[in-house]
């Protein structure tokens, strides 16, 4: 260990000594398992320890299924059924008689007491601000609610007070915004609103699920703003759950690790990142860090042959909405999600696409492979030795053959395999489709893509259901690249995955496209994975490409505003980088 | 959903490996709906409700001991007889001798009613596998054998009483069980047809064709369905043969039924359409028809027997109620419907409420058919949780 971070961990630790008395709450040796019919059960929560103190943010990480967010539920005593707490402690302190711990564990799930300490308490962010949020209330309704049921208050002083909240949350004209319907917010704007009706009754804890997964990367970093803000100011103890590293060192002052229902691993954010005991924490602390640079198996710089174009798109536009209804007149135009967007793809290069939700970034995906018929411009495809083609103007049918060339890799493992199809069946639709095999030659063509993708053979006669959403994830990359194509196009190909599979499969890609000269055009919203794998990105930006050049060049130093508050809304993950990096925002385009 | 971000078995040997999924790893998506479906306890209970039902209506002649049409004046409205297993000897041992009391008919002199009064020394024995006088089994041989009935040709035996003319409800309901069943099936299959495919071109193809159909479906499920299956039975000519008549209430009552079926149909293919895994099959080259049949229809054929099993009860309501109103089958047709007609006035709720069994079967027919399709509804998609 380098001494320098000791020093950083120690004089971290000076700066914020923990008083004994500051406890809000203690879980101790926590249960919580679901029954799975037939006497099994799911050890979700498997004894954990946790101690939320006041003032400091917890930040509970792990991947999908490690079973943070039923820890948080369990303290609020809602687990889903049929999950129940089996044993365990949930102090509380100061909640029972005479300022003594009250154990919410033991209390009746639907008992008085439970509810009058939820949202009084203890607060609750989801990370679905949308659904959390009742759509028939307006937001002011809905916070005012949460002020009565605790407080025996005026409507008309709640009404101040809701509105006090929200300006807290910085929504802007918090008069108005009172008597706004959810739908009329932003993602963003919802969060802020969900945060405020956690915070009206100035709660001890506050416990955020997950509460900007859904968020852009831009809005997550103002929310990640405000709740280091309103901490400060509230001074309540705040439980945060994340899988996301970069999240994890922008916030936490204390880190829980969680693996397979179980802590493996706690303890000040420094020591953590600089001194992981546990070999879990060690393992996904790498494959963080490995995002954080080029991978090795990525070329050095952009391919050789520069002339060589396999795709040439210029001036692509595509709207949406210009469908006239059954009845009456069209009332918008039409919603332009492409709006002239160019460039060239050479042979071999991988071109990184990425933007933040609604840029265009998957229509543009589509436009290429021509799922979606975009309205003007021009897709000139050049296979190998063949001639140069313009597939926009192409019908359904004349696109077909190309779609031999051109394959495509799914965001979600789960709706794009068919579920009721085995994975032979699935891998040889291809195959079989163009005639290419069949019969036993075909079974071993399968085979031979499988081992490719790093799957056993055995995995042929199974169903997807069998198989994670790596293994998922892999079985459709065998499927693409089984008619041995020249360019493919992945749309957000790891988003749905654990961090610590991405780099496993962007590798798995990277090589495959070496071994079989591919291009590929990689759409991700993660700055991360197209640093990884790309050589060159384009940053879009409401239908536009805002900035396009070396992937290194354009993370390093990018150039249009746009892009350089993207990059820079990026949470690292290191936590001696907090506060340290300036935030640059794109003012124009905050409309909400 | 799991992850094999699990690392490397050595790094954390505490974890298990979850074990559910070894077992469900090779299972198929039938097998996972069948584990589905047995844990929906209410549904596997009248599964079997319902394959008693069925067996009841194919051999329906077999296990009816009379015909439904053979009268006797001298039972008319005879109320249930209880059976009786066991006799005493005449050394006063039990022995095994099921049978059934006769009646002592009195009429009283005032009101001129007949009352049955349970004849204690009067003993019919009964017995399985009985000879009979002889029926057509499925209009197709001659048999002269009954499931069950009274050892000597002639006895009555009324275990369920006996109507106006003296016949046997049981008899007449198991009968009934027949008809009704069958037009629900038939009924429902007919709607299916329909429905599958003007729902699949609806919810496929999409545009101004689902434009039409959907209108069409609106406009038909507007009309007040009581009076306009009335007004289509009432112009079916007097002098139809009971088998036209059945026919064509079954065309009737499927007319409307199809409605709800195509939207059901619509409505799964437009999801579907919209499916990465239909998206991935285009453009993995399948043809129009191969997407249909390879890729769409084996995650909607689930959904659709759930749908069906759940129509089916409609249909054998709605039959049940023309029949009642008299519009419906005709006697010498039994169905369920046409022998509760027999129970429209008042007379026979105060004299013989046995009548009202045939209403009792409908009801254990139409919950168990329902409970089954809210089963099936819950196992045809196995990944939801």
């Amino acid at each position: 260990m380098p001494p320098t971070r000791t020093v950083n961990s120690m004089t971290d630790r000076m700066t914020r000594e923990p008083e004994p008395n500051d406890i809000v709450l203690e879980v101790k040796n926590l249960q919580t398992w679901f029954d799975t019919g037939r006497g099994g059960v799911l050890k979700a929560v498997d004894g954990i320890d946790l101690t939320l103190r006041r003032g400091r943010t917890l930040c509970v990480v792990g991947e999908s299924g490690s079973g943070k967010s039923i820890t948080a539920r369990s303290i609020l005593n809602i687990v889903p059924k049929p999950g129940r707490i089996v044993g365990g402690e949930i102090l509380l302190h100061g909640a029972g008689p005479n300022g003594a711990p009250l154990n919410l564990a033991a209390l009746d799930p639907k008992g008085r007491q439970i509810r009058a300490i939820r949202g009084h308490d203890i607060g609750m962010i989801f990370q679905e601000p949308m659904s959390s949020l009742s759509p028939v209330h307006t937001i002011g309704q809905q916070i005012v609610e949460a002020i009565r049921l605790h407080r025996p208050m005026s409507k008309a002083d709640a009404r101040a007070r809701a509105i006090e909240m929200l300006a807290q949350v910085k929504i802007p004209r918090p008069g108005q915004s009172f008597d706004s319907y959810p739908f009329e917010f932003s993602g963003g704007m919802r969060q802020r609103a969900m945060t405020a009706m956690a915070l009206v009754c100035e709660p001890k804890l506050l416990i955020a699920d997950e509460p900007t997964t859904a968020l852009d990367v831009t809005t997550q970093a103002e929310i990640l703003d405000l709740m280091k803000g309103l901490q400060q100011l509230h001074g309540m103890a705040l439980m945060f759950i994340t899988h996301d590293m970069g999240v994890v060192a922008e916030i936490a002052d204390d880190v829980a690790v969680m693996y397979h229902g179980k802590v493996v691993e706690h303890g000040p954010v420094n020591d953590i990142f600089f001194a992981p005991q546990h070999p879990y924490t060690k393992q996904l602390l790498n494959s963080v860090l490995a995002l954080e640079q080029r991978s090795h198996l990525a070329g050095k710089s952009v391919k050789a042959n520069q002339d060589d174009v396999i795709l040439d798109v210029s001036n692509l536009t595509m709207s949406f909405g210009g469908r006239q209804p059954f009845f009456g007149r069209k009332l918008d135009g039409p919603v332009k999600a492409l709006d002239g967007v160019s460039f060239a793809l050479k042979r071999g290069e991988t071109l990184g696409i990425v933007g933040e939700s609604g840029s265009g970034k998957t229509t543009l995906g589509r436009c290429i492979m021509r799922i979606l018929d975009p309205t003007s411009g021009q897709l000139i495809y050049k296979g190998r030795n063949a001639p140069a083609v313009d597939l926009a103007p192409l019908s359904r049918s004349a696109v077909k053959p190309f779609w031999r060339d051109m394959r495509m890799i799914f965001q979600d493992p789960f709706s794009s395999l068919n579920p009721r199809m085995t994975v032979f069946q699935i891998v040889a639709e291809p195959l079989r489709n163009h005639g290419i095999e069949s019969g036993d030659e075909l079974h071993e063509r399968v085979a031979e893509l499988l081992q490719r993708v790093g799957l056993p053979r055995e995995a042929m006669s199974r169903y997807p259901h069998a198989f994670s959403g790596g293994q998922r994830q892999r079985i459709g990359i065998a499927r693409a690249i089984a008619l041995k194509p020249q360019l493919i196009v992945a749309d957000e190909a790891t988003s749905a995955l654990d961090v610590s599979l991405r780099a496993q499969v962007l590798d798995l890609l990277l090589d495959i496209g070496q071994e079989l000269d591919m291009s590929y055009v990689f759409i991700s919203h993660d700055i991360g994975v197209i640093r990884y794998m790309c050589d060159r990105v384009a940053v879009m930006h409401r239908g536009r490409i805002v900035e396009l050049g070396e992937t290194q060049s354009v993370c390093d130093n990018p150039q249009h505003a746009y892009t350089q508050s993207l990059i820079s809304a990026i949470p690292k993950p290191d936590p001696r980088l907090r506060g340290r990096t300036s935030r640059i925002r794109y003012i124009s385009e905050s409309v909400s | 959903m799991t992850t094999d971000a699990s690392p490397p078995a050595d790094l954390l040997p505490d974890v298990p490996p979850a074990p559910a999924l070894a077992r469900k790893a090779h299972a198929s998506q039938w097998q996972l709906m069948w584990w589905q479906y047995r844990r929906h306890k209410l549904a596997m209970v009248s599964s079997l409700v319902l394959a008693f039902i069925i067996l009841v209506a194919i051999f329906c002649e077999f296990l009816a001991p009379f015909s439904p049409n053979a009268f006797t004046p001298r039972y008319t409205y005879a109320p249930p007889q209880a059976l009786h297993f066991f006799d005493r000897d005449a050394d006063g041992s039990l022995v095994w001798r099921p049978h059934v009391n006769g009646y002592k008919v009195t009429i009283e002199p005032t009101a001129l009613r007949r009352t049955f009064v349970v004849d204690e020394s009067q003993k019919y024995p009964i017995g399985l596998f009985v000879k009979s006088d002889p029926y057509v089994m499925w209009g197709l041989f001659t048999l002269e054998t009954k499931l069950f009935g009274p050892l000597k040709k002639g006895d009555p035996m009324y275990l369920l009483g006996a109507d106006r003319l003296g016949r046997d409800m049981l008899s007449r309901i198991i009968y009934g069980t027949r008809i009704s069943m069958s037009i629900g099936l038939i009924g429902v299959a007919m709607s299916l047809v329909l429905g599958i495919i003007l729902g699949g071109i609806s919810g496929y193809y999409g545009g101004w064709i689902d434009n039409i159909i959907q209108r069409v479906i609106e406009f038909i499920l507007s009309l007040p369905t009581t009076p306009l299956w009335l007004g289509l039975a009432a112009a079916m000519p007097n002098n139809w043969p009971p088998l036209r008549i059945y026919l064509a209430i079954t065309i009737i009552l499927s007319l409307i039924g199809w409605t709800n079926l195509a939207r059901v149909i619509r409505g799964r293919f437009l999801s579907l359409r919209t499916e990465d895994f239909v998206t991935a099959a285009r453009l993995d080259g399948a043809s129009e028809p191969r997407i249909i049949f390879r890729q769409m229809a084996p995650s909607f054929v689930s959904h659709i027997i759930a749908e069906v099993s759940l129509a089916i009860p409609a249909m054998i309501l709605a039959e049940t109620a023309l029949s009642f109103l008299g519009l419906g089958l005709q006697p010498p047709i039994v169905s369920w419907g046409v022998l509760l007609q027999e129970a429209q006035n008042i007379r026979s709720i105060t004299t013989a409420p046995w009548l009202f069994f045939p209403g009792i079967a409908v009801v254990i027919a139409v919950l168990s058919l329902n409970f089954v399709g809210d089963g099936l509804r819950d196992a045809a998609d196995p990944y939801r949780q």
